[in-house]
């Protein structure tokens, strides 16, 4: 099988739906030129290179916008009403002011308004995270925002088959879904197959197996709760590594399953900690889990602040390896 | 007689594996293929065998020890053989042993495709003997299924396990997904590859496809070896069928696949797995569902395909597990000639991954007795 990036995964699955079916089209800021792009011949294809090449092939279905992320996103969704697929990128997740109305108050309700007449297979991509020194602005992990209302299915891939799998769901997928990706893990590499393929939403994916300790997770931080689960296991300590994959649906019932066997939760999460995922994944296993905890359920998310520039700084907001690890002992320790 | 027991590769994928316990002492006697040592990769866990009859010398690889493909495990000599000897033999073979290239495309056995009319259809082919054999998984199985059978299967024949069509790498496409249809592609994959006739060793479905080939085209069968096969008797577990082809996620497919091993513990996480990722494939749904219905009518096959055993005509080794719980082992039982019908205790339905050893042993001993 061959070995791909999460970019080069993500770039096969829209040449293949595509290919597939011509109501998918994409839309998005510089997604067909690009800032320092020579021309369109050899565009950047976005300002992460995901679209690279399918200009050439598909022409006009690649759509550069203007700067407005409340006209464009707005567009996408009124289109995907009209029978079209549109996949519209939002650069960056911190844009999500701009164009919130078109995606909680809009697309998330379609469905429900019109008594299930009406659907908006919509994909907004979009790029999260810390770790690239952008600053305030362009550095969040706002995830939760969008998994916190009804009618929108959340996706966070955290590696290349999984993001070519999920996308391929997402563009299948009748409802809007909002696709994050991480901007640190697009050079992760990993198997994927050359077929199609579509990952159920609603699955999360165990990826590592242990005793000792429930981590869950999702996105960049499940390398780093790989790695942290690398560092324990040198000392007898074995770490259930659940990756969420999908915030939205989320799959309480594995995060359960495995809680019932180790009897301790770590949650991990980029975002700050108020009414983020983890905090949503902690309450969940407080209620539903209770009697399998034996200790309370540990947290390592970002502190209360904004994301700051400054690279030393920036390094101690992110959850590390180090810190998860701290915290499944403080949590066996408990 | 000094042998050294390495380090097996069990798949494509393998690299390395985690040394298990070993079930035989250092100083034991050991037939040939006793299992000596248990090795678990993360894939599937398994015994190493002893490939002759000697003693066990040296228990070289630790409990515990994760060792490359190749790596020494243990040593086996006459119980005669010098200590000093057998000493030189270790240090020997540890100071030459050079781990294989990890990179795949480097070397080793690679699967290769073939285009066989609208289906691309995907094969390993092992070993150089004059004679061939062809290897025939069953319903939402692979040529990965017979990771424990192939490699020593092939010291006898030029060996070519296939993913059937709907399955592993090769199209996903069944037609309707009769028995006709799969012997069809198979036809033309023999003309292709230039083979006359060989030996066909088929599990469940792939058993019934033998033997509807051997109806349809008897010159390209010169023996039938059947594991725990569809195709001779009324009965086949349709709910497993049915579950099978209907599960989306790993907590659906899971209790599924346990029902194929008398010992559930060998259904590891990442076997389900990569299950899940074959069903998630483009098609392969539609396939499932189409073969699942054409197999639930089991006396409908039965009564199409039984014949060419009843009949004797063509050499038949039938192998079952005796807690298969897909497909009954008083199918096997029921046969009217019982010479050459092996059914194992304590095994189910995959019977060649779980009784390997003895399985290879049966198939090459009634290869070997065909003129």
């Amino acid at each position: 099988m061959a070995q791909q990036t999460i970019r080069q995964a993500i770039n096969q699955a829209f040449h293949q739906e595509m290919e597939r079916d011509s109501t998918v089209i994409l839309m998005g800021e510089d997604i067909i030129g690009g800032t320092g792009s020579p021309g369109e011949e050899e565009a950047w294809g976005g300002a992460m290179g995901i679209y690279k090449g399918l200009y050439r092939v598909y022409g006009d279905r690649l759509l550069d916008t203007p700067l407005s992320e409340a006209a464009f996103v707005g567009a996408a969704i009124g289109a995907a009403t009209c029978g079209m697929r549109p996949v519209a990128e939002l650069m960056f997740i911190d844009f999500l002011g701009v164009c919130f109305d078109q995606i909680f108050n809009q697309a998330a309700k379609f469905r429900y308004m019109f008594g299930g007449k009406a659907q908006t297979p919509v994909v907004i991509r979009t790029m999260y995270g810390a770790g690239l020194s952008a600053a305030a602005q362009h550095s969040q992990t706002l995830t939760s925002m969008f998994t916190h209302v009804p009618g929108i299915k959340v996706v966070c891939p955290s590696n290349p088959y999984d993001a070519k799998g999920l996308m391929i769901e997402a563009i299948r997928d009748n409802d809007p879904v909002i696709y994050c990706e991480h901007k640190k893990i697009y050079d992760t590499t990993g198997d994927v197959p050359e077929e199609m393929y579509s990952i159920p939403f609603g699955e999360a994916d165990i990826r590592r197996d242990g005793d000792d300790v429930t981590i869950a997770t999702y996105g960049m931080m499940v390398h780093r709760a790989l790695e942290a689960a690398d560092q324990l296991a040198a000392d007898g300590i074995e770490c259930e590594v659940v990756d969420l994959r999908t915030l939205s649906p989320l799959d309480t019932d594995t995060i359960l399953e495995s809680v019932e066997n180790t009897g301790h939760l770590v949650v991990v999460d980029e975002a700050p900690p108020r009414c983020s995922v983890a905090a949503d994944v902690a309450a969940q296993v407080a209620r539903d889990g209770f009697r399998d905890l034996k200790a309370p359920v540990g947290m390592v998310t970002a502190p209360h602040t904004p994301v700051p520039f400054s690279p030393e700084l920036e390094k101690h907001f992110v959850p590390s390896a180090d810190k998860i690890a701290a915290c499944v002992r403080d949590t066996l320790d408990d | 007689m000094t042998k050294a027991i390495t380090m097996p590769k069990w798949g494509l994928s393998m690299k390395e594996g985690l040394v298990g316990d070993w079930l035989v002492a250092e100083g034991a006697e050991v037939g040939a293929g006793t299992e000596v040592v248990l090795v678990e990769t993360e894939k599937i866990a398994g015994g190493v065998e002893a490939a002759e009859a000697g003693t066990l010398r040296r228990a070289v690889a630790a409990t515990g020890d994760t060792l490359p493909v190749g790596a020494l495990l243990g040593v086996l000599a006459g119980a005669d053989t010098p200590d000093a000897e057998v000493d030189a033999f270790v240090s020997e073979f540890q100071a030459n042993f050079v781990p294989e290239e990890t990179d795949a495309e480097e070397g080793g056995d690679q699967t290769e495709t073939i285009q066989v009319g609208e289906f691309s259809v995907n094969y390993l082919r092992q070993g150089s003997g004059a004679k061939t054999a062809v290897l025939l998984h069953g319903f939402g199985g692979d040529l990965n299924n017979w990771l424990f059978n192939q490699a020593a299967l092939a010291e006898h024949r030029t060996v070519i396990a296939l993913d059937l069509p709907g399955h592993g790498l090769t199209t996903k496409k069944v037609a309707n997904g009769n028995l006709l249809c799969m012997v069809h592609v198979l036809q033309n994959l023999m003309d292709r590859l230039g083979v006359a006739g060989a030996d066909w060793v088929g599990h469940s479905m792939g058993g019934a496809i033998a033997l509807q080939l051997a109806l349809t085209r008897p010159d390209l069968v010169r023996s039938l070896t059947l594991l725990a096969s569809a195709g001779l008797g009324p009965e086949i577990n349709t709910d497993y069928l049915q579950g099978f082809a209907a599960s989306r996620n790993r907590r659906e497919l899971r209790p599924h696949v346990r029902q194929l091993f008398a010992d559930p513990s060998l259904v590891t996480r990442q076997l389900v797995a990569d299950l899940l990722k074959y069903k998630r494939l483009d098609g392969v749904q539609e396939c499932l569902e189409a073969l699942a219905y054409q197999l639930s009518d089991a006396a409908g096959q039965a009564d199409a395909v039984r014949p060419v055993v009843d009949s004797g005509a063509i050499p038949t080794l039938v192998i079952w597990g005796a807690d298969d719980r897909i497909i009954p082992a008083a199918q096997a039982r029921a046969l009217p000639k019982q010479d050459n019908v092996h059914i194992l205790d304590n095994t189910g339905h995959m019977v060649q991954m779980e009784r390997a050893p003895d399985v290879n042993r049966l198939i090459t001993t009634f290869w070997n007795s065909q003129p």
